[in-house]
């Protein structure tokens, strides 16, 4: 048992070496979502009504609602970072160094995973700060009950990257499937608008949106920080997180070819 | 007898069945304190196989045994006794030497003080020990393979496996690394398996396995061979000199 806290340590302490010393990757971690944030929500806030929605008891502005969204923004692109840097790992040579520990694969795996989310998690704290100060506060309650929101649904985007991250080969082609995973399920989920907006559009639209495993790892977050939980939320964003991570422990499994072919 | 043991290992790649298997029915072994050379030109399948002996795959038949256990009954004890030197660097190029070892200590589950003794050690037995604070990035190549071999001994394991570790190093370094992955063999009883197609690698005690398109082709100590061993390997697989002996090779 010890084996495995050291391995989870050592994991978590190389993610949090390599972060720290790419100082713009931080910086352009927080620079997405505050663009969002300055620019899209203070151009859209005399666009978009928004009506009272669970979990919101009054009228709040646009820039409020779409915190949450944008929490779970800079989750999901740093989970795809962090399954980037697994293709970059394989390219490398470094991801056999981490498969060839005498350590089960799927706590290898998982130690990679919860690695990248903890990472994440601190961004969108940071994000969070930022947000304080310019004068969007929650509870500090509030801020707690976020902190496991955020933490299962950067594990179930980092999971989603995993299994993304086994299937492919190169670098070249992980961009693709970024433009084909991350906006599709970044804009039909409800970070920027509510599901009811969305029904007004669409309702095949709407459907989407709700099906959407990241759509309800927005509202986990969302609830959280007003002390709220809606147990279907949860529910689907670990079910998403279990069925994620099982198909990239079968993506990683030794009795499927994963690694490049050499010689 | 502990050591390495490869007992008849196939391998076939999914989607390609109308092609010959990559190994087909592979077997020998390495016993503690000997250096073995396994030889093969390029597309061998010395990859591959390294790829089963580290068990990024499971072959599709035959057995693998690291120290005397099994690796598909029991992978965990196997890989804890095996070090791997990959003909990829493995390296984390942003971290420090001291770092990059202590990562692979956690990964091992060696932690604290017991950690920083392997480590120093590790790098004093490959005189890498004043580097420790450098940054990966800024090491040349020579000095990058003997952390990658100093990393593989931190944990004493009893089988070593090196998958071309000279690609791309100059002569003089080249032949510093084999002499002293074979004073470690002699010196710590280690079982050694040195992937190479260069021959001049391979010194006359060395037990000698040919590896040409998956298959064994031959085996047996490199003095029994004779004197010509560039010229022996080239009749057997059909190869250029130059390819053999690193002249092409990139300094």
């Amino acid at each position: 048992m010890r084996h495995y806290v050291t391995a989870l340590i050592a994991i978590c302490h190389r993610e949090a070496l390599r972060f720290f010393g790419q100082r713009a990757r931080m910086i352009a971690a927080l620079v997405r979502p505050l663009m969002w944030l300055f620019v899209f929500a203070a151009g859209f806030r005399a666009a978009l009504g928004l009506s009272i929605t669970p979990p919101y008891e009054t009228y709040i502005s646009y820039e409020t609602y779409i915190v949450p969204g944008l929490c779970a923004m800079i989750l999901l692109f740093n989970g795809m970072q962090s399954s980037l840097s697994l293709v970059m790992d394989r390219e490398m040579g470094t991801m056999r160094l981490l498969l060839t520990a005498p350590l089960p694969r799927w706590w290898l795996l998982s130690c990679k995973l919860m690695a990248g989310a903890v990472i994440s998690v601190l961004q969108a704290v940071v994000f969070l700060a930022i947000c304080a100060l310019y004068g969007i506060r929650f509870s500090p309650m509030g801020y707690v009950a976020a902190l496991p929101a955020m933490f299962l649904c950067a594990l179930m985007v980092g999971a989603l990257g995993i299994a993304l991250s086994s299937t492919i080969r190169s670098l070249e082609n992980f961009a693709g499937v970024m433009n084909f995973v991350i906006f599709p399920m970044f804009f039909l989920s409800t970070a920027l608008y509510p599901l009811w907006k969305m029904a007004e559009a669409s309702e095949l639209l709407w459907w989407i949106c709700a099906i959407n495993p990241f759509s309800h790892g927005v509202e986990t977050i969302r609830f959280a920080l007003y002390l709220k939980a809606d147990p279907l939320d949860w529910a689907i964003t670990v079910a998403a997180v279990v069925v994620f991570m099982a198909l990239a422990l079968w993506g990683y499994d030794p009795g499927k070819r994963t690694m490049g072919r050499k010689g | 007898m502990a050591g390495l043991v490869v007992d008849k290992v196939t391998h076939l790649y999914a989607g390609r069945s109308d092609h010959p298997p990559a190994l087909d029915q592979v077997s020998f072994s390495v016993d503690p304190g000997q250096f073995c050379a396994l030889l093969g030109p390029n597309g061998a399948g010395k990859s591959t196989l390294f790829g089963i002996l580290t068990r990024l795959f499971a072959p599709k038949s035959g057995r693998v045994e690291v120290a005397g256990h099994d690796m598909s009954r029991a992978p965990l004890k196997a890989l804890a006794r095996m070090g791997v030197v990959f003909q990829q660097p493995t390296l984390d190029l942003d971290l420090t030497v001291w770092r990059n070892m202590l990562y692979f200590a956690g990964l091992h589950g060696i932690t604290g003080r017991a950690a920083k003794l392997a480590a120093s050690e590790a790098l004093d037995r490959l005189a890498m020990v004043e580097r420790g604070s450098e940054r990966v990035r800024d090491l040349n190549g020579g000095h990058r393979r003997r952390l990658e071999i100093a990393r593989a001994l931190m944990h004493r394991p009893e089988v070593l496996l090196l998958d071309e570790p000279t690609v791309g190093l100059d002569a003089q370094t080249r032949a510093d690394l084999v002499a002293h992955v074979h004073q470690l063999a002699r010196d710590s009883g280690l079982a050694v398996l040195w992937a190479t197609h260069l021959t001049d690698e391979v010194h006359a005690q060395d037990a000698l396995v040919v590896l040409h398109r998956g298959r064994v082709i031959e085996r047996g100590v490199a003095e029994q061979v004779g004197p010509e061993l560039t010229q022996h390997f080239l009749a057997l697989t059909g190869g250029l000199t130059g390819e053999l002996t690193g002249e092409r090779q990139p300094a």
